[in-house]
């Protein structure tokens, strides 16, 4: 009985600080997702900005929602720095792993568009083999 | 548990954990990274497949339904971002359930439990419901009846990517909330009680959030790039 009273009482205090951080981390995923939505709304709509250009900023606003999610709602951001070193580090492999695939998927497709039957001028062709040696 | 963070300590001398944290809560920190890597090559290979095809089925055109709403009309977007508020907010029941973890309020615990679970069931319900319907439509692995967004007859890529990845995220989903339930009867048990800690919700949340993470991802890449 005793222990559960104090409990509760410890609760009022560390309360404040702790589930305020945790619902302002709520309305910043909200706000990033509704923005997120928003901006697809808008461009089909309007098309009023380069497919790539929103693309880039819908995967830096996703990189931004994994940032609070790790930080806050994990608490990596409050563990020692040994431990966020042991988990970052090896998902740095990412940033090699995501530019090589993607860059061979398109190389892939340039391929298989250029060598289609009857496609390229036999000129065009030898430009393409000499970009892919490099 | 915890030992006080002094600057002077020499954490690799022995006698605690140099990284300040039980067993337990690093290998899940582990297991984790291991499946972001397995998420990571799932949604790599889908990038790659997509990169490499001149064109790709328009999201907007195919997930554009909502669950008693005429299937004629045009909402892209706006299920599936009450799937992921779902799934926002059962991460924030859960933190709370954390943190009612460290003030060891058993009830709060578990009433918070409860909200994740609830929403747990919440999103698969939903998940459940857009693979019936795409079902329906004639889409599932090796079948796709949506045309390429420059009109012409799309390859089956875009269906088996999307069920494999959301299915293997679905079946996170499920498993964590088995182990969401598990957790729950422990405290309601008293297990953690009498263990002192409630770390072991500390673990489970993490799992949880790792979900709700890997959702992120598969929102942007499925359905707004």
């Amino acid at each position: 009985m005793e222990h559960t009273h104090t409990g509760v009482v410890h609760d009022e205090h560390g309360h404040d600080a702790s589930t305020k951080s945790i619902w302002r981390t709520f309305w910043i995923l909200l706000a990033i997702t509704i923005f997120e939505v928003g901006l697809a709304f808008s461009y089909l709509e309007w098309h009023w900005m380069p497919r790539l250009f929103l693309n880039s900023i819908f995967v830096g606003l996703t990189i931004l929602k994994a940032f609070f999610i790790v930080a806050e709602f994990m608490h990596l951001r409050t563990e020692i720095k040994n431990l966020i070193m042991t988990i970052l580090i090896p998902l740095m492999l990412f940033v090699w792993f995501i530019i090589a695939f993607l860059a061979d998927g398109d190389s892939w497709k340039n391929m298989r568009k250029d060598l289609s039957p009857g496609k390229p001028a036999p000129a065009a062709m030898h430009v393409n083999t000499e970009e892919a040696h490099h | 548990m915890d030992t006080a963070v002094t600057a002077q300590k020499k954490w690799w001398s022995g006698g605690h954990s140099p990284f300040n944290v039980s067993y337990g809560k690093l290998m899940m920190w582990y297991f984790l990274m291991s499946d972001a890597f397995t998420f990571g090559a799932l949604l790599i290979s889908y990038g790659t497949i997509r990169f490499m095809s001149t064109s790709w089925p328009d999201p907007n055109e195919v997930f554009h339904s909502f669950p008693f709403v005429s299937h004629t009309a045009h909402l892209p977007l706006v299920f599936v971002s009450l799937m992921t508020f779902i799934l926002i907010m059962s991460s924030v029941t859960m933190v709370l359930a954390v943190h009612a973890g460290h003030m060891r309020d058993r009830k709060a615990v578990a009433k918070w439990m409860v909200w994740t679970i609830i929403g747990g069931i919440a999103f698969l319900s939903c998940q459940a419901w857009e693979w019936t319907h795409l079902h329906e439509l004639g889409a599932w692995w090796g079948r796709n009846p949506f045309a390429n967004a420059d009109g012409t007859v799309a390859s089956t890529n875009f269906t088996n990517f999307f069920f494999t990845i959301t299915g293997f995220h679905g079946l996170h989903v499920t498993s964590g909330v088995v182990l969401n339930i598990v957790i729950l009867s422990n405290v309601l048990k008293g297990t953690y009680d009498d263990r002192g800690h409630y770390e072991m919700v500390e673990k489970v949340g993490l799992y949880w959030h790792f979900v709700d993470l890997v959702w992120v991802f598969v929102f942007t890449c499925f359905y707004l790039l």
